[in-house]
Formats: structure tokens, sequence, C-alpha cells
């Protein structure tokens, strides 16, 4: 293992730090209709927390965590309730993403619009989480013999 | 707006991306680019584009410079030209 990844200090400080990284990437996420985030953002935070737990545990342990099947299948399902929930509205009767449109809560058309804006940003959160750390997998150099990153040579 | 710190910031910011482009050590330079994203989401933030900022700290200071230094690992580091 290189010096950096067998850091006490960095290996405690990163496994107490990555629940509530992913916490804080819910909460954006949930919280991007009424305010600053979404789910782009939110998906980007989850992501990075899952890339700082490969970065420290190394690249083997975090794909074990987070296999390639597994980042496929929450790639194209994120992107399925995103086009899912659009189509519904064009099922109902109104335009692709009109909310309104689908009568979940008959006599509130702007509850059901808040409920399906929900929808989507978990949707488009789980697409772009998976393909972050997927291509951060992709991007990251192979493994050595005892699964850890090379060291970097490239300052004088 | 503030307009001495607007000023302060673009400076900065002037500086961080002369200073990106025109260094050897790419490592130096994705770190200085870092810093760029950082210096820019605050100015983002300063105009009431908090959706911006906030994308631009994540996106641009966050997941860029991992992506940007894990590449490095498979490369040689250094600018040629």
């Amino acid at each position: 293992m290189s010096r950096i990844q067998e850091s006490v200090i960095i290996r405690t400080v990163v496994r107490i730090m990555v629940p509530f990284i992913e916490l804080f990437a819910l909460y954006v996420i949930i919280h991007g209709a009424g305010g600053p985030g979404g789910g782009f953002q939110g998906g980007v935070i989850f992501g990075a927390a899952i890339i700082l737990y490969a970065m420290i545990y190394g690249i083997a342990e975090g794909k074990k965590r987070v296999s390639d099947a597994l980042d496929r299948i929450l790639a194209s399902t994120g992107l399925t309730i995103y086009a899912g929930t659009g189509l519904l509205c064009i099922l109902f009767g109104g335009m692709f993403l009109q909310y309104g449109a689908v009568p979940l809560i008959p006599d509130d058309p702007a509850k059901v619009s808040k409920y399906l804006i929900d929808l989507v940003e978990i949707g488009i959160g789980t697409t772009v989480a998976a393909v972050m750390i997927s291509l951060f997998f992709d991007v990251s150099p192979p493994e050595s013999e005892e699964g850890e990153l090379p060291d970097y040579e490239g300052a004088d | 707006m503030i307009w001495v710190l607007d000023i302060t910031m673009l400076f900065f910011l002037v500086v961080c991306a002369i200073a990106a482009i025109s260094i050897k050590d790419l490592l130096s330079a994705v770190i200085i680019l870092s810093g760029y994203s950082l210096i820019m989401a605050v100015v983002w933030v300063e105009m009431h584009s908090v959706d911006v900022g906030f994308t631009e700290a994540a996106v641009g200071a966050g997941i860029t410079t991992v992506l940007f230094i894990a590449t490095l690992a498979r490369t040689e580091g250094r600018s040629e030209d």
C-alpha cells in the first residue's frame, strides 16, 4: 500500500465522513425543487463519496462494494425513472414531463407536480452517481499485485 | 454586489488561469485549475447564482480534479510544450 493509503488518520476520517457525505447528497437531491441543488449536484456528491472510499481503501475494495454490473443497473434504472415519469405524463394526455396532467391527486395538480419533480430528481441523481463512479473506475490506473495506486512520479 | 470583492476574485481568477496553462508540471496545473474552479464558485454565489455556484464547486473543484489526477497517474505527468 502507498503511504497515504495506510495512514490510520486518513482511513478513520474517510470511514467516518463517507456516510455523512452520502446523507448530504440525499439532502441536496430531495431539496432540489425548492432551493439550490438538484439531481445532478446531489448525484455528483454521492459519486464523490464512493470515489473517496475507493481512493483510500483501494480500487478493488471499491469495486467489491459497487461492481460494474451494479453501476450499469443503477445508471439505466435512473434513466428509466426519468423517462418513465415523462412518458407517464404523455400517457395521461399531457406533454412530456407536464406533471399536472397525471391525476394522482384529483383536485390538486400542484401537489402531483411537486412529488413527480422529486421522482425525476431521484432518477437523475441515481444515473449521475453511477456514471461518475464508473468514470472513475475506468480512468483509474490498473491494479498492481498488492491492489494499490502506483506512486505519482511527475514532480521534480 | 460588493465590487471590491468582485475585482479581487476576478484578479485571482485571471492569475489562476494564466498559471494553469503556463506551468510545466501537470499535477500542479490540475490543482491550480481546481483552485480556479473554487474561486469561480465564489464568484457565481456572489452574483446571486447559487445553483450554478453549487454545480461549479461539486463538478469543477471536486470530480474533475479527481478524474484528472487519476488520469495523470497513468501518464508521465510533465508537459513537453
